[in-house]
C-alpha cells in the first residue's frame, strides 16, 4: 500500500496542527496553575456545599482577593494571592463558622520563582534530550537524517501537546502544572520509542534489498509495522483511559495530556518522521 | 499428544514431534537442561516476590495467614529489612517546605561549611518535631541555594514553619559581680559581658537524660571556634553565671561549675522533657548559620493522599486487566504467556520498590504504568515478528527463536532512547541546570527501573517460558 503518497496530506495536516497550536499559544496563552503563576491554591472540603457568594464573603471579610473558585466532586479549590499564616488562620476560623465540618485538604503556596525555574529546567532537559537522541539515533542508523527526522517528529508532538493544552485551557480551564510537564516528557520518550521501531524496520529492509528506493522501502516498512504500532499504542491508551475515567479529578487533565501525547507520538512516527526523512533523502539526491 | 489451538490467524498447531540429527542431541539436551534450570529459578523468584508482597495478615479459605517475617541472624548480626512500601508526600500526606538560603553574607570558601551546618541544624530541629522519615535537602539553582524540608504525616504545617523558620539571635554573656554600691543603679548591660560566643558557634542543642541521675538535661555542642570561646568563657566566669540570650532576652543563666575545654556541655535544672525540648528548640532557633526565607509551602492531607492511592490502584488494575485480555485476544496462547511475564514483572518491581527503597509519588506511579506499556510493546514486537516468520514457512520453534532474535534490535534501540531521556530527567550528577525536584525525579526513577526490568521480563522470561512449553510439546 502506497501510504507514502499521502505525504503532502500528512505534512499539511501537521503544519495545520502546529500553526493552530502556535496561534492558540499566542492568542490565548495558558491557564497556569499555582505551580507557575505564584499564589495559593487551597483545596477544602465544605460538606454543606455553600454557594459562591458565601465563600466570596469569607474572603472579602478578610480583605483577601479571591481569584477563582473551582468545584470538584467533593471539594472546592480556591485560588488567591499569597497570604500570611495569620490570614490563613482567620480564613479557617471563618470557614468553620460557615460550615462546622470544614476541613483543609491541600494547601499550596508558591512564589513564581520556582515556577520559572521548573520551566527553564524542563526546557534544558528537552534540549539536552533532543541533542543526545539526535546523536544516538544518527550513530545507530549511520545517517544523521534519521536522527534529525526522529527529533523533529518528537518536537512536533511537543508543540501540538502544548498547543492543545492552550486550547483546552481556554475553553475548559485545563491548567498547566508540574504534572503536565511530566506528561510532556513522557510523550517525548514514547514518540521517539515508536519512531525508532519504525525506522528500524526500514533499515532492515534496506539491508536485504538495496535496489528498492526509499519511498518503496518506507511503504513496505510501514505496512509491516503499522499493526504492531497500533497494537502497542492501544495497550498504553487502555491504561491511560482507565486512569482518565477512574483516576481522581486532580489527575484527569494529566491523563488527558498523556493520551494526546501518545496518539500524537504514534501518528508522528508514520506521518511526520518518515516523510521528513524522505524529504532529506530527495534533497540529497538532487 | 498435546494440541494447543491458537486463535491468531495462520499460526499452525504445534508439531508434536521434532526430528533431530543425532549429533545435535547432546547439545540440545544441555540447552534444555539450562532452560529448565532457568525456568525453575524464575518460578522460585516469582514465588518469593509474591510472599514479600503479601499483606501482613490475610485470610484465605476461612483461615488467617500471617506473612512470614524476613530476618536473618548471622552470628552477632541481625538483618531485618524493612519491607514496607514508602510513599512520597503527595500520596502519604504531609508538608513540604522550601526555603531560599541567603548566602550573601558569607565568603565563598565558607559557604559549603555553612550549608552543611545549616542542614545539620535544621535536621535536629526536625527531629525534635518527632517526624519519622523526614528529609532535609540542600539543592542549587545557578547561584542560589535552596533548602527543602519534607515532613510526611505532619498535619499542622503552621507549627512546622514556626519551629523551623526562626532565626533569632543567640548570644552568650557572662554575668559579672558588681561592687555593692553599683548594684542599685545597674542595668542589664552593666552586668552582662559579651563572651563573643554566638548562635553560629552552636552546632546543636538536644534534650538528653543524664545516665547517672536520670534527670532531663539539655546538651550543647559547639563548633571548633566556639569550643575555644566556650573554654575561655567558662574559665573567665568559673563559679559565676553565664547568661544565654535569645533576641536579647535571657532564657536561662546556668552557673558555671567547671572549665569546659571540649565544647560539650549540659545544662541541668529542673527540666522535664517538654521544657527541655522547648529550650533546645529555642537554642537551635538562634543557631542558624545562614538566614533562610520561606518561598514555598505545600501540604497534602492524608485523606486526600489515600484517596488518590486507591483511585490510582483501581485504575492501574483495570488497565492491566484490559491489556491482558487484549493480548490474549490478539495472540492467543502467546498472549497468555506474555501476561504471565507481566505478572512476574509487576511482582519483581514491587519487591524492588520495597528493598531499594523507592519512594512512590504519583508521577512515579505514572512512570511505572508507562514502563508496563513498553514491556508489553516488547512482547508485541516479538510476537508480530514470529507471525511473519511462520507466514514465510518456518516451523514454530524456529519462528520463536528468530522472532526473539530479530526483534531484539528494535527493542534495544527503542528502549535505549527512553533510557537516555530518563537519565536526563533523573539528573544523576546533580547538574544545577537540570531538575533536582523530587517529582520529576520520582518519575524518572520508576521509568528507568521499569524499562530495564521490562526488557528483562519481556524478553528473557517470556522466551524462557515459551522454550520450556515448546520443549514439553515436542516430547
Amino acid at each position: 500500500m502506497n501510504i507514502m503518497k499521502f505525504r503532502p496530506l500528512f505534512l499539511f495536516l501537521s503544519l495545520f496542527l502546529i500553526l493552530a497550536s502556535i496561534f492558540s499559544i499566542i492568542k490565548w496563552g495558558f491557564q497556569l496553575s499555582v505551580d507557575f503563576s505564584g499564589g495559593s491554591s487551597w483545596q477544602v472540603s465544605l460538606p454543606s456545599k455553600p454557594d459562591d457568594a458565601q465563600i466570596k464573603e469569607v474572603f472579602a471579610k478578610n480583605n483577601i482577593e479571591l481569584i477563582s473558585i473551582a468545584k470538584n466532586e467533593d471539594s472546592f479549590t480556591l485560588k488567591f494571592p499569597n497570604i500570611s499564616l495569620e490570614q490563613k488562620e482567620m480564613l479557617t476560623q471563618d470557614f468553620q463558622k460557615v460550615d462546622p465540618d470544614f476541613s483543609n485538604l491541600q494547601f499550596d503556596t508558591l512564589g513564581p520563582i520556582l515556577g520559572k525555574e521548573l520551566l527553564m529546567k524542563t526546557f534544558y532537559a528537552i534540549l539536552l534530550s533532543s541533542f543526545s537522541l539526535l546523536l544516538f539515533i544518527g550513530s545507530r542508523f549511520k545517517d544523521l537524517s534519521f536522527g534529525a527526522s526522529a527529533v523533529l517528529a518528537m518536537l512536533h508532538d511537543a508543540i501540538i501537546l502544548v498547543g492543545s493544552f492552550s486550547i483546552l485551557g481556554h475553553f475548559f480551564g485545563a491548567e498547566i502544572d508540574a504534572l503536565f510537564v511530566t506528561a510532556l516528557l513522557t510523550t517525548l520518550s514514547a514518540s521517539v520509542h515508536d519512531t525508532v521501531v519504525t525506522f528500524d524496520r526500514i533499515r532492515e529492509l534496506k539491508k536485504f534489498s538495496t535496489r528498492l528506493d526509499w519511498v518503496e522501502l518506507s511503504n513496505q516498512a510501514v505496512s509491516e509495522v503499522i499493526v504492531r504500532s497500533i497494537n502497542n499504542s492501544m495497550t498504553i491508551i487502555f491504561m491511560l483511559l482507565s486512569l482518565v475515567v477512574l483516576g481522581g479529578a486532580s489527575t484527569r487533565w494529566f491523563a488527558m495530556a498523556l493520551l494526546i501525547g501518545v496518539i500524537c507520538g504514534t501518528y508522528s512516527s508514520t506521518a511526520v518522521a518518515i516523510p521528513l526523512m524522505l524529504l532529506s533523502k530527495k534533497k540529497k539526491e538532487k | 499428544m498435546l494440541n494447543i489451538k491458537l486463535t491468531t490467524q495462520k499460526l499452525p498447531l504445534l508439531t508434536p514431534l521434532l526430528v533431530t540429527p543425532d549429533n545435535c542431541l547432546s547439545v540440545m539436551q544441555k540447552n534444555n537442561q539450562k532452560t529448565i534450570t532457568i525456568f525453575w529459578s524464575i518460578i522460585a523468584v516469582t514465588f518469593l516476590c509474591l510472599i514479600v508482597n503479601l499483606p501482613l495478615k490475610f485470610s484465605l479459605f476461612g483461615k488467617t495467614f500471617y506473612r512470614p517475617d524476613f530476618s536473618l541472624n548471622l552470628g552477632p548480626y541481625k538483618f531485618k529489612p524493612n519491607l514496607d512500601l514508602r510513599y512520597g508526600l503527595d500520596l502519604a500526606g504531609g508538608a513540604s517546605l522550601i526555603y531560599d538560603i541567603d548566602t550573601s553574607g558569607q565568603n565563598s570558601e565558607n559557604i559549603p561549611d555553612a550549608l552543611e551546618s545549616l542542614k545539620a541544624n535544621i535536621e535536629s530541629r526536625v527531629n525534635l518535631f518527632g517526624v519519622s522519615e523526614a528529609s532535609v535537602q540542600i539543592s542549587s539553582n545557578g547561584d542560589s541555594r535552596r533548602l527543602t524540608v519534607d515532613l510526611p504525616g505532619v498535619a499542622n504545617i503552621d507549627e512546622a514553619i514556626g519551629l523551623i523558620g526562626q532565626t533569632a539571635q543567640l548570644s552568650f554573656m557572662g554575668i559579672i559581680d558588681l561592687p555593692p554600691e553599683a548594684t542599685a543603679t545597674a542595668t542589664m548591660e552593666d552586668v552582662l559581658k559579651d563572651t563573643g560566643l554566638k548562635g553560629s558557634h552552636l552546632v546543636k542543642a538536644t534534650p538528653s537524660t543524664n545516665p547517672n541521675t536520670g534527670e532531663v538535661e539539655v546538651s550543647l555542642e559547639f563548633n571548633s571556634e566556639g569550643t575555644k570561646l566556650f573554654e575561655k568563657a567558662t574559665t573567665d566566669y568559673l563559679n559565676k553565671r553565664l547568661a544565654i540570650l535569645l533576641d536579647n532576652q535571657i532564657i536561662t543563666a546556668p552557673q558555671v561549675g567547671v572549665i569546659i575545654p571540649d565544647g560539650r556541655a549540659v545544662i541541668n535544672g529542673n527540666f522535664d522533657i517538654k521544657s527541655a525540648k522547648a529550650l533546645s528548640a529555642q537554642l537551635n532557633a538562634g543557631a542558624l548559620p545562614l538566614p533562610i526565607n520561606l518561598i514555598q509551602q505545600s501540604q497534602v492531607g492524608a485523606s486526600l493522599g489515600q484517596n488518590s492511592i486507591n483511585k490510582g490502584l483501581k485504575a492501574g488494575l483495570v488497565g492491566l486487566a484490559i491489556v491482558s485480555l487484549f493480548m490474549i485476544g490478539n495472540y492467543g496462547f502467546l498472549g497468555l504467556v506474555a501476561d504471565f511475564g507481566l505478572i512476574v514483572y509487576g511482582l519483581i518491581t514491587l519487591t524492588l520498590y520495597r528493598l531499594i527503597p523507592v519512594t512512590l509519588t504519583f508521577p512515579g506511579i505514572v512512570g511505572f504504568i508507562l514502563s508496563v506499556g513498553m514491556a508489553v510493546d516488547s512482547n508485541i514486537l516479538i510476537f508480530e515478528r514470529m507471525k511473519e516468520e511462520i507466514r514465510s514457512g518456518k516451523s514454530w520453534n524456529n519462528a520463536m527463536e528468530l522472532g526473539f532474535g530479530r526483534a531484539w534490535n528494535s527493542i534495544k534501540d527503542a528502549n535505549t532512547c527512553t533510557i537516555i531521556t530518563g537519565l536526563i530527567l533523573f539528573n544523576p550528577f546533580n547538574w544545577s541546570f537540570l531538575n533536582s525536584s523530587g517529582m520529576v525525579r520520582g518519575f524518572a526513577v520508576t521509568l528507568l527501573l521499569g524499562i530495564v526490568l521490562g526488557m528483562f521480563t519481556g524478553v528473557f522470561v517470556t522466551r524462557n517460558l515459551l522454550r520450556v512449553l515448546a520443549r514439553k510439546n515436542n516430547n
